[in-house]
């Protein structure tokens, strides 16, 4: 797996909040099509990385590299539109909206609609807002979740609620997909369901990265682990390699 | 559209129909067009306040915009009404993307204070810049329209065209929130990041609707200028800008109807008001024009705390609670039968 090409390269990624050095000159490269989990203990800068990656933040120095393009200086919504997806480590879904309108606005980027032809000429948009609907649909059945999606994204519960938003992700048809933390807060048979979720995913030749404290679920899913420690990569390899690491050992025991 | 607001649509044509003739004078069917009025820049308002989650504090500069195009472009240059209107619309979008494009970019509520002062320009320049706009004592002989050469010289006229004008801001405005559009604006509204990731261009739609909300700002000014074919600074104060807003806030921002209900409600508040002062007078209360604002104030201090929702929710969550009653009544009679 590690011979594939790399979809995204990091390259002495930094990243100072103030005085705080959250990323300290970060390399990674993430093969295309691999599962890559991204581990360390609490304040390692892992969902950092995701923010600068998806453009919610701006590196202080360093280069970000997705298929020959750079990101840094990239707004969010253009990043998406060049296929990273990305969930949210505090479940970001429309409350509001049913669960089908949320995955809707992960169509969002592909397709047309404008203000004008929408205020005077609906008739016209109907068949594009049949053909996002459908595509919807099927993302919501890809998750499982087709039978909720009347219900008001609000009332589903927080496993649920995961699903959904990794539905709206891949609703935008992304060649990458970043998770953060996708299990947190779920019980064992709504991560076991994440992991086969994810399993899936790669499948579908989408690569997956994700930061994730659930370590069965890691060790489950993963191709490769980068382990993080005080902003930096600490080790990187495969499940196994990482687990018998003195340094990843040190890092999550302490010294 | 969803069937709820083919309802909706049905119970504003019939209350549109029906009150000229429920009020029958001329005076209160003035009052019912100044409605229309309000009503129509608090569509656009609430596309704003309820869909991007954005304040305006200046649309009345845009009401004035519009009014002024009107007035001008008429007497000064004779226009035609309409090509006067479609030009102050014009301009007051070109305005509001000029200001919406830097301060929208940012998160926050940059916009309240960028068009509150942008509000207090247009007042000054609209009282002190007497060779374009008159000044304090404005703009005279503004014609009145005609629709396909059908003047629209009575009250009565004007306010079933006003009235249309209304129904139809509406119609559009409801397109566009059952649109792409909507389901962006909607999602912005929810949350930001989200809709950033889902590759909606955040900023843009952001100053797209600002832009939409100063359009109906405009046309409700224009459609004030025809009516009252005269035009000073006086109206379009601050204010009336504030004015707005809680309008769209008492009749609940999270939808369109509540802007509908809103506006209506506190257009008829001063009539309600001057009634209320008549016998207020005869008990021994010397009540004062100048207390209205206390009123207002009171109304949506009132509201925020008991119907955070805005009264379009209270009242359908009222009405829901009526019919629950209802059919508990109905289905215990069933009961007793049985």
């Amino acid at each position: 797996m590690s011979g594939n090409n790399p979809i995204l390269q990091l390259d002495g990624l930094r990243k100072v909040f103030g005085g705080v050095v959250a990323l300290d000159g970060l390399c990674l490269s993430v093969g295309e099509n691999t599962i890559t989990s991204v581990i360390g203990p609490n304040g390692a800068g892992k969902t950092t990385v995701f923010n600068l990656i998806t453009g919610y933040l701006a590196p202080s120095s360093g280069a970000m590299i997705y298929k020959n393009t750079r990101l840094q200086g990239t707004k969010p919504h253009t990043i998406a539109l060049l296929g990273i997806g990305r969930t949210f480590q505090n479940v970001r879904i429309f409350p509001d909206m049913t669960v089908l309108e949320n995955v809707m606005v992960g169509r969002h980027a592909r397709s047309r609609a404008g203000v004008t032809v929408s205020a005077f000429l609906p008739a016209f948009l109907r068949p594009e807002e049949k053909r996002i609907q459908a595509e919807a649909g099927s993302w919501l059945d890809f998750v499982g979740l087709a039978e909720a999606a009347d219900m008001p994204a609000g009332s589903l519960p927080l496993g649920k609620q995961r699903m959904l938003e990794v539905a709206r992700a891949l609703a935008i048809e992304p060649d990458l997909l970043l998770l953060d933390e996708p299990a947190s807060g779920l019980n064992s048979r709504e991560t076991i369901a994440m992991g086969d979720l994810i399993h899936r995913i790669r499948e579908n030749r989408i690569t997956v990265m994700l930061v994730e404290h659930d370590m069965e679920l890691v060790m489950e899913v993963s191709d490769r682990v980068a382990v993080m420690n005080f902003g930096r990569l600490v080790a990187e390899g495969t499940p196994r390699e990482v687990q018998e690491d003195p340094e990843v050992i040190a890092a999550y025991l302490g010294e | 559209m969803a069937a709820r607001d083919i309802i909706g649509f049905c119970i504003l044509i019939a209350l549109v129909l029906v009150m000229p003739h429920v009020v029958g004078n001329d005076y209160y069917i003035g009052v019912l067009i100044f409605a229309a009025f309000n009503c129509m820049a608090c569509i656009g308002l609430s596309l704003l306040m309820g869909y991007a989650g954005q304040i305006s504090l200046g649309h009345g500069a845009f009401i004035a915009i519009g009014a002024y195009a009107s007035g001008l472009l008429t007497t000064e240059l004779g226009w035609s009404p309409w090509s006067a209107m479609a030009a102050g619309a014009f301009a007051a979008m070109a305005i509001a993307f000029i200001v919406g494009i830097p301060t929208l970019r940012l998160k926050g509520h940059y916009l309240a204070m960028a068009t509150l002062g942008f509000a207090s320009i247009i007042h000054i320049v609209a009282v002190a810049a007497t060779d374009l706009t008159g000044g304090p004592a404005g703009v005279l002989n503004i014609p009145r329209l005609s629709l396909f050469g059908y003047p629209l010289d009575s009250d009565t006229r004007y306010y079933y065209f006003a009235w249309t004008a209304v129904v139809i801001g509406l119609y559009l405005a409801f397109n566009l929130i059952h649109s792409r559009v909507g389901r962006a604006l909607r999602a912005i509204h929810g949350s930001e990041d989200a809709a950033g990731a889902a590759g909606i261009n955040t900023a843009a739609y952001k100053v797209q609707v600002f832009v939409v909300s100063a359009a109906y700002a405009s046309v409700s000014g224009s459609l004030y200028a025809y009516y009252v074919n005269y035009i000073d600074p006086g109206p379009f104060d601050v204010m009336h800008s504030v004015l707005l807003v809680t309008m769209v806030a008492v009749g609940g921002l999270h939808h369109v109807w509540g802007a509908v209900v809103g506006a209506v409600l506190l257009s008829l508040l001063p009539e309600v008001l001057s009634f209320t002062a008549g016998y207020l007078q005869v008990i021994g209360i010397q009540y004062r024009p100048d207390y209205d604002i206390l009123v207002y104030g009171g109304i949506l201090l009132v509201i925020m705390l008991f119907l955070p929702e805005g009264l379009f929710a209270g009242m359908i969550a009222g009405g829901k609670s009526v019919w629950n009653l209802v059919k508990r009544v109905i289905r215990g009679k069933q009961v007793v039968r049985e």
